[in-house]
């Protein structure tokens, strides 16, 4: 059975459509990356997914079941920015999740589970590359650094779905490849489905299994909101004809100017 | 030559400039209170140097001829007991509704516009309030401070925990807690060092009440001896006690921001 799926699925805030009939459903273990418009619903769809928004229209289904409408630790997820806590250092980040489920009061775990607990973490830190960083704050760690414990942080508590929001957008090329090498293998390793949204087309076209285009077919540059973005293109990756990618370029370009030129 | 805006004084150069004020005022008032007493002996209004020492030690270092105590110091502890009671409850119940009312929507709902309310009452009005309810004992002048300063440290620190950003809280949740653990872990470590900062603001204001309070209805404390002997005009001992207060708020202020930066340094290193 399908983990997500989507049956006519529609999100509006107020009169502004921002996301309309979606229809997909997702296997465990695939690797979906999201590319569209800046403004076009990405970031909505995430939510949707988090649970920390309502779908105004359709269904949006957990296993076959309504999505739960708050997060848990089911679905884990990577923001752009802020995703790791800055009163902690690294190994205490990692080691979160592990110590609030052993302590449901406080969230402090003590002796042998705790050692145990830094244990975990510190083979989680090193297979992120961030070994050495272990007790550091993330205020003195860089930005691609902070974004490889934040992957940590999620991952260790084996979410079901991971969710990734842009999350190397802020990293230069280099950095982001050997990010791109590091998702793939723990994807792989842990059996994880992954929606990942990117602004990098090219990104979105060689990794995970996937490829969705947000876009909107109808378009009303007198007003954007009037129409809501759609699935466009539903592509296995590393499957596609000569074209479609320059085609799906020129698209996404074309949204993203009447969406940013008349806000 | 670079501009004045890019000139920068080195260490000692830097004190020296710090200090600098600090003496012309003194040889100021050195000049003044010469002057005066030249044209009259017996003037009280800027006593010499030698009677501000006569005045420290006769408060300081001998003892009452009243009540055998040494002035100085009982008035102090006095002074810094009601201060330090008063603010370390302010700072309890502020902490306490201001995460109740920063992260709870249903108890933001609740309390919040009470919070408001009660924060735009003049504390200084309702002081013979205070007197009437819990009578002319300790209780009275405490809890001016209690009234002076908690509603803005509520406030503060609601908001403070207001701006802990969604992202985390959100993140939080996806590693599996529950609304306890979300203050436990996440919204109480994170206000620690604003709730210093934010008693670090209000010491201001809690002195202001506590002399206020003092110069009303007590019997001993750094504000009632200052308008006691305000009746003799013995400004030799007013001002050495004005020094004194300001000296103790300077190293609490001083106390507290170092424990902050000790104690917190991922708060301080954002530029705060
Ligand atoms: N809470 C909200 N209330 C009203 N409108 C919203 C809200 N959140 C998002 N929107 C609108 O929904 C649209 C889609 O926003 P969203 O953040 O999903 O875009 P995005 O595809 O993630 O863009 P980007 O690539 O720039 O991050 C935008 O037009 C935005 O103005
Ligand atoms: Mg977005």
């Amino acid at each position: 059975m399908a983990i997500i799926e989507m049956k006519n699925l529609w999100k509006e805030y107020g009169d502004q459509v921002v996301l309309e009939r979606l229809n997909a459903s997702v296997e465990e273990g695939e690797f979906v990356t999201i590319v569209g418009a800046s403004g076009c619903g990405k970031t909505t769809f995430l939510k949707l997914l988090l649970g920390t928004e309502d779908a105004t229209r359709g269904e949006l289904l957990l296993d076959g079941q309504p999505l739960p409408a708050e997060p848990d630790a089911s679905r884990g997820i990577v923001f752009q920015r802020y995703s790791v806590l800055n009163h902690l250092t690294a190994v205490e980040n990692v080691m979160l999740g592990g110590e609030l489920e052993s302590s449901r009061w406080f969230g402090i775990s003590v002796g042998k589970k705790r050692k145990q607990l830094r244990k975990d973490a510190l083979e989680m830190l090193e297979s992120v590359g961030l070994g050495p960083a272990a007790d550091k704050y993330p205020h003195e760690l860089s930005g691609g650094m902070q974004q490889r414990l934040a992957l940590a942080q999620a991952l260790i508590k084996r979410p079901r779905i991971l969710l990734l929001d842009e999350p190397f957008g802020a990293l230069d090329p280099g950095i982001r490849a050997d990010m791109h090498k590091l998702v793939l293998s723990l994807w792989k390793s842990q059996r994880l489905t992954v929606f990942m949204i990117t602004h990098d087309i090219t990104e979105g076209f060689y990794l995970g299994t996937r490829l969705w285009v947000f876009d909107k077919p109808r378009l009303d540059p007198q007003a954007p909101g009037a129409y809501g973005a759609r699935v466009t293109y539903d592509l296995p990756v590393g499957d596609c004809e000569n074209g479609t990618l320059t085609s799906i370029n020129q698209r996404v370009t074309r949204t993203s100017r009447v969406l940013n030129d008349t806000l | 030559m670079k501009k004045l805006i890019n000139r920068r004084p080195g260490n000692a150069l830097s004190w020296a400039l710090g200090l600098l004020p600090f003496l012309l005022l003194m040889i100021a008032y050195m000049v003044a209170s010469d002057a005066r007493l030249a044209e009259n002996p017996n003037d009280k209004l800027l006593p010499a140097l030698d009677s501000f020492v006569q005045a420290i030690d006769r408060m300081a270092f001998e003892p009452s001829k009243r009540s055998g105590e040494y002035l100085l110091w009982a008035d102090t502890l006095a002074s810094l007991q009601r201060l330090g009671i008063g603010v370390a409850i302010s700072a309890l119940v502020a902490v306490v509704v201001g995460i109740g009312n920063g992260t709870i929507p249903l108890v933001r709902s609740t309390f919040s516009p009470l919070v408001t309310g009660l924060s735009l009452v003049p504390p200084m009005a309702i002081l013979p309030v205070l007197f009437i309810i819990f009578g002319l004992g300790e209780l009275a002048k405490v809890m001016l401070i209690i009234i002076g300063i908690t509603p803005f440290m509520i406030r503060d620190l609601q908001q403070r925990a207001r701006e802990i950003p969604a992202e985390q809280i959100i993140k939080m949740q996806t590693l599996g807690a529950n609304t306890w653990q979300i203050i436990t872990r996440l919204v109480w470590p994170q206000l620690m060092p604003r709730l210093i900062s934010a008693v670090r603001l209000s010491l201001g204001p809690a002195w202001l009440f506590l002399i206020a309070a003092e110069a009303i209805a007590a019997t001993e404390g750094l504000g009632y001896r200052i308008f006691l002997v305000r009746r003799y005009l013995a400004m030799d001992v007013i001002l050495p006690y004005v020094v004194w207060i300001t000296f103790l708020a300077f190293v609490i202020d001083f106390l507290l921001s170092r424990y902050s930066q000790w104690r917190y340094p991922w708060f301080h290193q954002k530029g705060h």
